[in-house]
């Protein structure tokens, strides 16, 4: 099928301002939209820039604003955005060029929360114990593969720059509710500052533009009633 | 720029970064050309297959057996020993940095079956791959990076590496291209560790990342070190049809069976024993050899991937990435549907030669280069030999990669950093200004995709010398219209079409490499199928193949190397049989 990509440009070294560009390209239904950009680049203009890896939708290389949603651009099938697609880069990130934002920002308050094991015990000579149902506790957290479309898709961070955003909050309860690290404290001290889970006001569309089904909402509110009522964060 | 560093690892893949984790006293650089947690260890599904027996009864040298066995006798047994003895101290390594693995009811970490792994040397499969659900790599690569970021490792993101330099026959740093700027930098360092990964993209079909380009490979071939069994190159059974995308061999290792067009699971017939679990080379052969005999689905290039029988709740705990490949790239719920699949372009055994210590070994006399190390894909150790079994990727990661960063700790304390070359960024800057300016009218797509299509049909599961010849000649000329390649971006910010230009260079020689080997390899052993050479022959092919670049494609020069064994009637070459 015939389909017209609507793509904001912009090239820092030729443009003032972003504009937008126009492209028809034939598809197949069960194409990637992913394949249409690709189509796009290979045989039309060469300069269109985006970043793509994996091309199935768990490096989160290609996450992009279409049709006023975030999405990876390898999980969206044409069939699914019939004839005529707007394509943008993620609100919320300095645009670099055309599709492709600067990921540093987001990657520093990823780091902010402190986001790995932190264990004060000696290691055991075999593996430390942990039963299902507490591997269960933190599972969704580590379905995350940081391509930072529910952040680029929160209100609050549009407001406010400065904020951690949900991916670091999700991030964040990945271990906090993991019973093997000791952290929790630490990790609850530092999100409930000013820039910390209180500015999210439940607004749903981080837990829309996750790629990989993480109830992101439902995360941030549990690491809210831990700061408030405290308590076990080991199995809950 | 000019920058000095201990060690510098190029990729931030699995190998990458574990060899980084060992050097928390030393100042690491880890170049990436894309961010860290885009690499492609992070789609790798199954697990990581570790003796720990906490299923069933297992041992490490039932693993190696398996090991050697699986890669068809090519593999080289010491490495193979160390790989399956240290994978069960890295898994737990893994596990105390926190890698969250599914867990058995009393809590220790959960291990299933996965093709090729079994109990008492080839009487049954056996329970020892460590998962964490159908997305082990993912969590490899996240658990490690976090590692990383709590011990301050300094990473340059979106570097692209474009020279190894050399001098007096030590390696001494790397030439880098930042993206975002397109500004080239000197890396200047006592110890240079390439994890760049594999080079799948050479086939049109392929389970493999955009970035699997084998930029690492070919910036060695270029430096005069030579490229190791390439010709041995998997096609993993089970690839979403014409897409590519992989469906786990977790699903066979749940009990999921092929299907043919008759309604007959048959990997029963051709392998008794291990069935649909038997390795990945002969399941593949045994794909195509239903597809050809016209048992394809509705006569198709294709069979069915069956899991109905394992009910929801399986599929749904233990599958649940794959199933949501299926569904959304083919529209099919494998709950209620059997799956369209066909073979697709994986992993590459061969790679830089290296010895145990994953140093990089330049000639058949394993002559060292001091201060270069390979480990993961890129290298060639050899543990997979002619076909490596699942989950002994992600083995080959951590065990390989923790050993090139021990021995790079060792060898950054006794040795200096040498002077670096005279113009290290000479031949860097020639090559991307050769792309700026080359006056040719020839696409990089074009090119790149002829490459895919001629190493689909030709140097694919099965091969011949008629195919291969024209395969051949079809590079050979792929690499003389590559010098006219044209660009429209003339810019230098974030100038992606210059990358996958230089990355197209990258696959080109990879892709020449594996032909040529190929081509030599007059038998059929492992992943590499001949049908004029149908049968194994140790006599004259029990050996490795050394391949060394030459001034064109047709100018390849190919030495060899003898496979190491051991002095144990248990591993002695035998027919495979599962």
């Amino acid at each position: 099928m015939n389909i017209l990509m609507r793509i904001k440009r912009f090239d820092p070294e030729k443009d003032k301002k972003p504009y937008w560009d126009e492209f028809r390209v034939e598809a197949d239904p069960i194409d990637r939209l992913l394949d249409a950009l690709n189509t796009v680049k290979w045989t039309m203009d060469g300069t269109l820039t985006y970043r793509r890896s994996c091309a199935h939708g768990v490096c989160g290389s290609d996450a992009m604003r279409i049709n006023g949603r975030n999405r990876l651009s390898c999980k969206v099938l044409i069939r699914d955005i019939g004839n005529k697609v707007t394509i943008e880069p993620m609100l919320g990130y300095p645009v670099i060029k055309d599709l492709v934002v600067d990921m540093d920002p987001f990657m520093q308050k990823y780091k902010a929360i402190k986001p790995y094991l932190i264990v004060h015990d000696t290691e055991p000579g075999t593996e430390r114990l942990q039963s299902p149902e507490e591997r269960a506790r933190y599972d969704e957290g580590t379905k995350c593969i940081l391509c930072g479309a529910c952040t680029g898709a929160c209100p609050s961070v549009w407001g406010n720059p400065d904020w951690v955003g949900p991916a670091s909050i999700v991030n964040a309860h990945r271990f906090i509710f993991d019973s093997r690290d000791q952290g929790a404290a630490e990790r609850l001290k530092i999100l409930s500052d000013r820039n910390g889970v209180w500015r999210c006001r439940t607004i749903f569309n981080c837990a829309d533009a996750c790629p990989r089904g993480i109830p992101v909402t439902d995360l941030i509110e549990q690491v809210k009633r831990a700061i408030v009522y405290g308590g076990d964060t080991d199995t809950k | 720029m000019y920058y000095k560093f201990d060690v510098v690892i190029v990729g931030s893949g699995g190998a990458g970064l574990m060899a980084a984790m060992q050097l928390p006293n030393a100042s690491v650089a880890v170049l990436s050309k894309v961010y860290p947690t885009r690499s492609h260890t992070g789609a790798a599904q199954g697990g990581v297959a570790a003796a720990l027996g906490n299923r069933e009864e297992d041992h490490w040298k039932w693993h190696m057996y398996d090991t050697v066995k699986g890669g068809d006798y090519l593999t080289d047994q010491p490495a193979a020993e160390i790989l399956a003895r240290e994978a069960i101290d890295a898994v737990y390594e893994l596990e105390h940095r926190g890698l969250p693995f599914n867990r058995t009811e009393d809590g220790r970490i959960d291990q299933r079956r996965f093709g090729g792994h079994s109990h008492h040397f080839g009487e049954g499969p056996v329970r020892r791959s460590c998962y964490a659900a159908d997305r082990t790599g993912h969590m490899i690569l996240q658990t490690m990076y976090q590692q990383a970021i709590k011990n301050e490792v300094r990473f340059y993101n979106e570097y692209l590496v474009l020279d190894l330099l050399i001098v007096d026959g030590r390696a001494c740093g790397v030439v880098a291209m930042e993206i975002r700027t397109g500004e080239i930098h000197t890396f200047h360092a006592k110890a240079v560790l390439f994890a760049t990964g594999g080079y799948g993209r050479a086939w049109k079909v392929t389970s493999n990342a955009f970035a699997c380009m084998g930029d690492g490979m070919s910036i060695a071939y270029r430096r005069g070190i030579p490229l190791q069994d390439m010709e041995m190159y998997q096609f993993h059974p089970t690839g979403i049809y014409k897409v590519g995308v992989l469906l786990s061999e977790a699903a066979r290792g749940e009990g999921g069976k092929l299907l043919n067009d008759k309604g007959e699971y048959f990997m029963e017939r051709y392998m008794p024993t291990m069935k649909d679990l038997a390795p990945r080379d002969i399941v593949s052969r045994c794909i195509v050899q239903e597809v050809n005999e016209g048992r394809g689905i509705n006569g198709k290039d294709y069979v069915y991937l069956d899991v109905r029988h394992l009910g929801a709740e399986v599929i749904n705990a233990k599958l649940p990435d794959i199933t949501d490949f299926a569904r959304n790239y083919l529209g099919v719920e494998p709950i209620t549907e059997p799956v369209p699949v066909f073979p697709t372009a994986h992993y590459a055994m061969g790679g830089i030669p290296t010895d145990t210590d994953s140093r990089v070994v330049i000639d058949p006399q394993w002559t060292p280069m001091p201060g270069f190390y390979a480990a993961g894909e890129v290298a060639c150790v050899s543990v997979h030999g002619a076909n490596r079994l699942g989950t002994n990727s992600l083995v080959d990661l951590i065990v390989f990669g923790r050993r090139a960063g021990k021995h790079m700790a060792k060898f950054i304390a006794e040795n200096d950093l040498v002077p670096l070359p005279e113009k290290p960024e000479g031949y860097s800057r020639e090559l991307v200004d050769h792309l700026y300016t080359s006056g040719g009218h020839e696409s990089a797509a074009r090119v790149r995709s002829a490459l895919q299509q001629v190493m689909l049909d030709k140097v694919f599961v099965e091969r011949n010398e008629e195919g291969m010849r024209s395969a051949l000649d079809t590079v050979s000329g792929l690499q003389e219209d590559y010098k006219n390649v044209e660009m429209q971006d003339k810019g230098k910010t974030f100038n992606t079409e210059l990358v996958e230009a230089i990355e197209l260079g990258f696959l080109l020689d990879c892709a020449e490499a594996t032909v040529h080997g190929a081509l030599a390899r007059k038998e059929s052993r492992g992943a590499h199928y001949r049908t004029d050479y149908q049968k194994r022959d140790d006599v004259n092919w029990l050996k490795h193949t050394l391949a060394y670049r030459g001034k064109d494609s047709h100018d390849v020069r190919l030495d060899y190397k003898d496979v190491i064994l051991l002095d144990d009637p248990v591993f002695k070459p035998k027919e495979r049989k599962y």
